[in-house]
């Protein structure tokens, strides 16, 4: 069996942030037990081996180094797996933190990604960050000093108060981290979010503004060796998430956990949103087929190097249409795509309207 | 059952609308048992839904009543409905030829009209003899003294002693019949003479084919002849001849000299029986025609076509059907760069124009876009030749014409002496040129305007009444052409015409129209990946614009696992929501604002 990525979905945190709307809830001891105990679980039922490995959430962090170990310890994994864990810059970075980065290490963790969101303090307490950016450099040291050499750090754009120069300090931070991987987004208000009930109250940039921050962004973190290589995604060479570049690149993958996701033999499915029915044995809802022509040109299009032809041919046994390069075109007379002999990509601009660009080319593959 | 001729009596009854012309024909059915009580449908006459709902005829209908009159002696009536709007002119002059009289029904509280008056020069022009009758007497504001004092004053005719009626609770209405009985002349005509019967409306039937109605002048004629239209020279056998009963037909043996009836003979269209037409036989043909065949134009055009463009062949059929039966309606095939495959339509007027459009919707079930209405322009070239334009994608380069000439119409407008300022205004505003007013009463004034054609047809009316809380009426005839400063505005987006949004308006009213339209486009126009230049312009000269900015940012997503399906339904709506776009070039234009510029009840 050809290996696949394994995601593993923690959805406990210590709190919730303003601006997320993600499936959360502040975990006891017993719980967090009986979710790893189905975790591992599952995982040996399946009997599979994975390429990459992604702690996601959440807050996986909170689940402390011996837990996550006790996972690790049941997955098949490559020789060069890949294994991300995403964790909290307070949980891991505060003074008298425990978590132990070597133990995780030794597990097999050899990247983690840390919610910075902003460097700028101010900013920090509007997103409810309670501490400063000492807490990250901690974390990241700690990481570092335990061997762990691959850091990527989340970053916010077009948030209350940001401007060009606080986004600047911002990146300034992620160019001296030692980071190798950033990842900026742009703060959407969702419902059923702090954010979304004092919408009124917040002095955020307009659409104008934001968009000119995305494209400064793209532009500084450039300048700092962070090169775009995902509508939200940049990183020095080699460095880019290979888990994630498994959704863009159309590759299956295998979720377990609440609210968990997956792409596996052609299916798509994913377990409900429940710790309970988790712990409980629930089975995955089919959620209908995946890796459907449209499906490959929508996810490829989200990366800079764009759709490739060569690529396309061979999974798909079929030519790009005329009508598609015609389309293409028409972008590419405003600068949203760059065409070339191997490949369709939007550019910076091209992904702020991505949506429209993308539904606008698969409108032309009509089967 | 033959009557002898005089005891025949045709007539008709005209009215303003509204007056109770269909509920008076009821109670008339009614008292000459025409029709069983459980059988009225109230406003039998009316048979489509739609007239009903309009409380307006559109077709004439004709029903014979047996009637036993005071003097004991039985007399066949003949009641000739006519449709009660001015865009039907025609056919109510072809109604009142096949009379001898009229009955003049006149609301007891409104008084004189513009159509009671417009009706009655119409029926004196026929040489009918006039029957008035004072309507709806059960009303708190009736004043029957003085509406006829009015009707003595301003039509001239003798009211002193006309029957005092409400057609709704049947008072008096025994009065109206033996007025008709002893006023209304009984036809002349002679049976021997070679046939010449005035063919006044004609029904398409399923079953029979077309219904001819007629009024047979000379002549006689029976099942087995071979008629002859003489204004197309088709012939055909008849079939059946009979007479009109409210419900159902009464077919007899023949139909002689000034009677009033129906020939069937399976014709399959209308067309093939035109009102106006004469007809006789080929048998023993009529040397001349009976006068006053007319036919018809149709003076109001717009482009229809199906929103759906799958419904194209639907909308052709509904046409086709709805043409069976109703000859002014025209139409043939067109295509717009922006709308697709459809058809340039010809009506009477507004009024027919809207009718159709409503029924087209209702009856068949049809989505439709209707282009703005244009009126028929004489466009002379400088090199001598003239074009009659109805379509404005047709109208010739600037450089080729000499001069443009535009229809006008005489306008009558009826309304209360105190919005006389306003109604002024109002015609001013739309090019009219004053001729007079008279005082038809100390109150009521008759403005007489010159209207142009293409400044009355699409919400005149409309702003007339709103000006005057409803109390004006109106009334015009399409009078001759005359030389205008006419240009053509072409919508452009993104520097490409959209032929479908073009249109010919006067000079004076270009700069506004440009402007409106330009601000109604841009509020419409979704943004998209780049900027919509929206231009105006005439020839080459763009005089009015606006831009529609580019969307630089859409929903940025992360897409990560769980969010890929999601993402994908994201991207199927938009591509349904595209479906109801319009592509004109590089841009994308919804429905709604094309609509938005092209309907006709735009009232900025």
């Amino acid at each position: 069996m050809k290996p696949i990525g394994l995601y593993l979905h923690v959805p406990f945190c210590s709190g919730k942030c303003p601006y997320c709307d993600f499936y959360s809830v502040i975990p006891k001891n017993e719980i967090m037990d009986l979710y790893v105990r189905t975790l591992c679980e599952k995982i040996k039922a399946e009997n599979r081996i994975y390429d990459t490995v992604y702690f996601g959430g959440g807050t996986p962090s909170l689940l402390g180094a011996e837990r996550i170990s006790e996972i690790l310890a049941c997955i098949k994994r490559e020789q060069n797996c890949e294994v991300t864990l995403e964790c909290n810059p307070s949980d891991t970075g505060s003074e008298n933190s425990p978590f132990d980065f070597y133990a995780v290490k030794s597990a097999g963790v050899n990247r983690i990604s840390l919610g910075l969101q902003s460097a700028v303090d101010s900013e920090r307490k509007a997103l409810g960050r309670k501490s400063g950016c000492a807490e990250i450099e901690r974390a990241i040291q700690r990481a570092k000093k335990a061997g762990i050499n691959n850091i990527s750090l989340d970053l916010m754009l077009g948030i209350p108060g940001q401007t060009k120069d606080s986004l600047k300090k911002s990146i300034e931070f992620c160019a001296n981290s030692g980071a190798a991987h950033i990842s900026a987004y742009i703060l959407k208000i969702e419902k059923d979010t702090f954010f979304y009930k004092a919408r009124n109250k917040l002095m955020l940039p307009d659409e104008d503004e934001t968009c000119d921050l995305y494209l400064y962004a793209v532009e500084e973190l450039k300048k700092s060796g962070f090169n775009q290589y995902e509508v939200s995604n940049f990183s020095k060479e080699g460095f880019e998430s290979r888990h994630n570049l498994k959704y863009w690149h159309c590759d299956e993958y295998l979720g377990i956990g609440a609210a968990a996701h997956s792409f596996v033999d052609g299916k798509r499915f994913y377990y409900e949103r429940s710790i309970d029915d988790f712990i409980n044995g629930a089975l995955p809802i089919d959620d209908g087929n995946g890796g459907s022509e449209e499906e490959y040109i929508m996810l490829n299009l989200r990366l800079s190097e764009g759709l490739n032809f060569e690529k396309h041919k061979k999974r798909y046994n079929k030519e790009i249409p005329k009508s598609f390069i015609e389309k293409a075109k028409e972008f590419e007379a405003h600068s949203l795509v760059k065409i070339t002999e191997q490949a369709v990509s939007l550019t910076a601009e091209g992904f702020l309207v991505s949506n429209a660009i993308i539904s606008a080319l698969i409108d032309t593959v009509e089967n | 059952m033959a009557v002898s001729k005089e005891n025949i009596r045709n007539f008709c009854i005209i009215a303003h609308i509204d007056h109770g012309k269909s509920t008076l024909a009821d109670r008339l059915l009614e008292k000459t048992k025409s029709v069983a009580l459980r059988d009225m449908t109230a406003q039998l006459l009316d048979k489509m839904d739609l007239e009903r709902e309009r409380g307006i005829t559109i077709k004439a209908h004709a029903v014979k009543l047996n009637y036993v009159a005071e003097d004991g002696n039985e007399y066949m009536l003949n009641l000739i409905d006519t449709p009660g709007h001015v865009d039907f002119n025609y056919e109510v002059s072809r109604s009142l030829a096949a009379c001898e009289g009229a009955v003049l029904i006149i609301d007891a509280s409104q008084g004189v009209e513009a159509q009671t008056l417009a009706n009655t020069y119409l029926a004196l022009d026929h040489n009918l003899e006039i029957v008035p009758v004072i309507n709806k007497i059960d009303l708190p504001s009736a004043d029957p003294e003085r509406v006829s004092a009015e009707v003595e004053d301003v039509i001239g005719l003798e009211c002193s002693d006309a029957p005092r009626v409400s057609a709704k609770t049947g008072l008096n209405v025994e009065q109206v019949l033996e007025r008709i009985v002893k006023d209304i002349p009984a036809p002349v005509g002679d049976d021997s003479k070679p046939l010449r019967a005035l063919i006044f409306d004609s029904v398409y039937d399923s079953y029979k084919g077309v219904i001819v109605y007629v009024r047979v002048k000379e002549g006689k004629i029976k099942p087995g002849d071979t008629m002859r239209m003489m204004a197309t020279g088709a012939e055909f056998t008849v079939v059946e001849t009979g007479y009109m009963r409210a419900t159902l037909p009464e077919p007899c043996s023949e139909l002689t000299a000034g009677e009033v009836g129906y020939i069937t003979a399976s014709i399959k269209t209308v067309s093939d029986a035109q009102v106006g037409d004469t007809v006789t036989t080929a048998e023993n043909p009529a040397a001349e025609p009976l006068p006053g065949y007319r036919k018809v134009n149709p003076m109001v055009f717009c482009g229809v076509y199906p929103a759906d463009g799958a419904d194209y062949e639907n909308l052709r059929d509904a046409l086709e059907k709805l043409h069976l039966n109703d000859a002014a309606l025209t139409f043939e095939p067109e295509t717009s760069g922006a709308l697709g495959f459809g058809f340039r339509c010809g009506f009477l007027g507004l009024l027919h124009l809207e009718i159709i459009q409503e029924r087209l919707e209702r009856e068949y079930d049809l989505d439709l876009v209707t282009t703005i209405p244009s009126v028929v322009y004489k466009i002379h070239l400088s090199d001598g030749s003239t074009v009659e334009i109805d379509n404005p994608t047709h109208y010739p380069d600037p450089t080729y014409i000499d001069y443009c000439e535009e229809p006008f119409t005489d306008a009558h407008i009826y309304a209360p002496a105190d919005y006389v300022g306003t109604i002024m205004d109002l015609c001013q505003d739309r090019r009219g040129v004053f001729k007079n007013m008279d005082y038809i009463t100390p109150d009521r004034v008759d403005i007489h305007y010159e209207l142009p054609l293409n400044e009355i047809i699409y919400d005149f009316f409309d702003s007339l009444k709103s000006r005057t809380r409803g109390y004006a009426s109106f009334d015009y005839e399409i009078s001759d052409y005359r030389r205008s400063n006419l240009v053509k505005l072409d919508v452009l987006l993104n520097g490409d015409i959209i032929d479908a949004l073009s249109f010919i308006i006067h000079s004076e009213k270009a700069y506004g129209k440009a402007r409106r339209i330009a601000e109604k486009l841009k509020d419409n126009i979704p943004r998209q990946m780049f900027e919509i230049p929206i231009q105006i312009g005439i020839g080459g000269k763009i005089i009015a614009r606006e831009t529609v900015k580019a969307m630089r940012k859409d929903v940025l997503a992360k897409c990560y696992g769980g969010d890929i399906t999601r993402k994908k339904k994201l991207l199927e709506k938009q591509k349904e929501g595209k479906k109801r776009m319009r592509h004109f070039g590089t841009v994308e234009v919804p429905q709604e604002a094309f609509m938005a510029v092209l309907k006709l009840d735009d009232n900025d």
